[in-house]
């Protein structure tokens, strides 16, 4: 495994990413699990634990695999530096 | 709800508009809002306050606001003038605004006293903050069971006759639930949904009610803007500290089992509030807040900068006084249950954590808990902190992580087959009946 800059598959530039998993969403499938374990482990009722840290450039790939992979659409790409406003 | 004692000492009788207590509630020399027919008709409400003072101008109040340094009194403590600069910015008529008195949080009342003792404040601000971000409708969002709910019909057609509103209000039930306050499960309920919480992003500011940018304020918000709008910013910031702004409503429990809804200053010592004698913990900010043994609490004061480093909040003002007969782990086991049985069951960690916490939590209550009890607990508590569409498992960690922490005592004594409890009364406030499905709209 590489974790030389890279592209994606379209040609853009990888810019920073993180996973977010909808947990509303989320049934535990583990798929995502098994495609990106550098990022994302199991917790004991089998719903993924996504690693705090951007996606590495070197794994981009198989990432947004993940993402297009899960069977209930659960798993989302966001860019890493997106402010969260809140508010309640 | 008995009349309370804290106002009384804290209260002096002004002139609207004037430096004293109360602001929300009735002068004391009206009856009390628990007891007899309350101060809360139009009538005396213009008054003492006069008409709705418009301005004319979408987005006029927002700037008085901000230097007023409003924050929202649902528990968040959000600047307000942000979320009326979000929503202003929607395309004009578009915007939504709702009045958020849902509490679904059991030790709270100080929504339904303000209901009920000062309606039309809470009815300005709906109007005030519907012109500040160009709304052409307007929900207020109660209780279902709310008791005052037949007096708040009766006076929407008194206040259109007196030409108050310039947008008509719809009162929409909120089940009796206790996330059914929470934004985006408030927006789902009014746009013909469960009250069950969403994913965001988007916020409700964004996308809430029907898809449309929707304004949520907590009531007592929306009444203290009312004033903001009337009295000024520099008359708001005559009360509180100069960080947190202005008074609060407070729901007090009394170590003798006495109740109550006060309005404080913020910065008001904790001490002023409840009679801390035979008490052993104060839990502050409710139930998503956090337990402080009582030797601390009576050198802190109601603000969230003296409460921060104490791990609470002032939340919407919960404060509760645990008698020194009570056993802490008890309580906060009855309370985490009930957490348990309050989550919406949408997210895996939350439904699969949850109940496993308060199981844990009341074997350690119960006495003769296994070996693993605290090792469990702390391991399921990081387990479904952050993993939540909401933040019922968040606040529901803290609950457990400072009851474990100001109980820790108790805890080593329960692991012995101890308790220090004599008395197994319940003493904080959870629903006799477990909540059903069916009742989330």
């Amino acid at each position: 495994m590489t974790t030389a800059s890279r592209q994606d598959l379209a040609g853009r530039p990888a810019g920073p990413a993180r996973l977010r998993v909808n947990p509303i969403a989320c049934s535990g499938h583990g798929l995502c699990a098994e495609l990106l374990p550098e990022l994302i482990s199991l917790d004991e009722w089998g719903y993924p634990l996504i690693a705090a840290q951007p996606v590495p450039p070197g794994l981009v790939r198989q990432a947004r695999r993940a993402v297009t992979d899960c069977p209930a659409l659960a798993l989302r790409l966001d860019p890493a530096q997106k402010e969260r406003r809140g508010g309640a | 709800m008995s009349p309370q004692t804290a106002s009384s000492t804290l209260a002096q009788q002004s002139p609207a508009g004037g430096g004293g207590l109360p602001r929300l509630l009735p002068p004391p020399t009206s009856p009390s809002p628990f007891t007899g027919p309350a101060d809360g008709g139009l009538a005396a409400h213009l008054r003492r306050h006069g008409p709705v003072p418009y301005r004319g101008d979408a987005g006029a109040l927002i700037a008085d606001v901000r230097a007023a340094g409003l924050t929202g009194r649902g528990g968040a403590a959000f600047p307000v003038h942000r979320k009326l600069e979000a929503v202003a910015a929607a395309r004009p008529g578009r915007a939504i605004v709702v009045g958020n008195g849902a509490e679904g949080e059991p030790a709270s009342h100080k929504d339904e006293a303000l209901l009920s003792a000062a309606p039309h404040l809470v009815l300005d601000g709906l109007q005030l903050a519907a012109e500040a971000v160009g709304a052409r409708r307007a929900v207020l969002y109660v209780r279902g069971d709310l008791r005052e709910r037949t007096r708040l019909d009766a006076q929407m057609p008194e206040r259109y006759a007196h030409r108050l509103d310039r947008v008509a209000v719809e009162i929409v039930s909120a089940p009796g639930r206790f996330l059914a306050g929470e934004e985006s499960a408030l927006a789902s309920l009014i746009s013909g949904g469960p009250a069950v919480p969403r994913f965001t992003p988007p916020r409700v500011f964004e996308r809430g009610v029907g898809g449309r940018p929707t304004l949520v304020q907590n009531v007592e918000t929306l009444a203290h803007l009312a004033l903001i709008a009337r009295y000024g910013p520099g008359w708001f910031r005559a009360m509180g500290t100069p960080d947190e702004p202005g008074t609060m409503l407070c729901t007090l429990h009394q170590a003798d089992g006495s109740a109550g809804v006060a309005e404080a200053a913020i910065g008001t010592p904790l001490a002023d509030l409840l009679d801390l004698r035979e008490v052993s913990a104060v839990l502050v900010g409710g139930y998503h807040g956090a337990w402080i043994p009582a030797a601390q609490a009576s050198a802190l004061a109601l603000s969230n900068a003296a409460l921060r480093p104490a791990g609470a909040f002032t939340g919407a003002g919960v404060l509760a006084a645990l008698p020194a007969d009570r056993c802490g782990l008890v309580e906060s086991a009855r309370v985490v249950r009930y957490l348990a049985l309050e989550s919406a069951g949408q997210c895996g960690p939350c439904r699969s954590g949850l109940p496993s916490i308060a199981a844990a939590l009341a074997e350690l209550a119960g006495g003769d808990p296994g070996p693993q009890v605290l090792t469990d607990l702390s391991r399921w508590a990081g387990l479904v902190e952050g993993r939540g569409a909401c933040h019922h498992p968040d606040g529901t960690v803290r609950f457990l992580r400072s009851a474990l922490s100001v109980f820790a005592g108790e805890v080593r004594h329960h692991q012995r087959g101890r308790c220090s409890g004599a008395s197994d009364l319940p003493f904080l406030p959870v629903p006799a009946g477990p909540s059903t499905d069916a009742d989330w709209s």
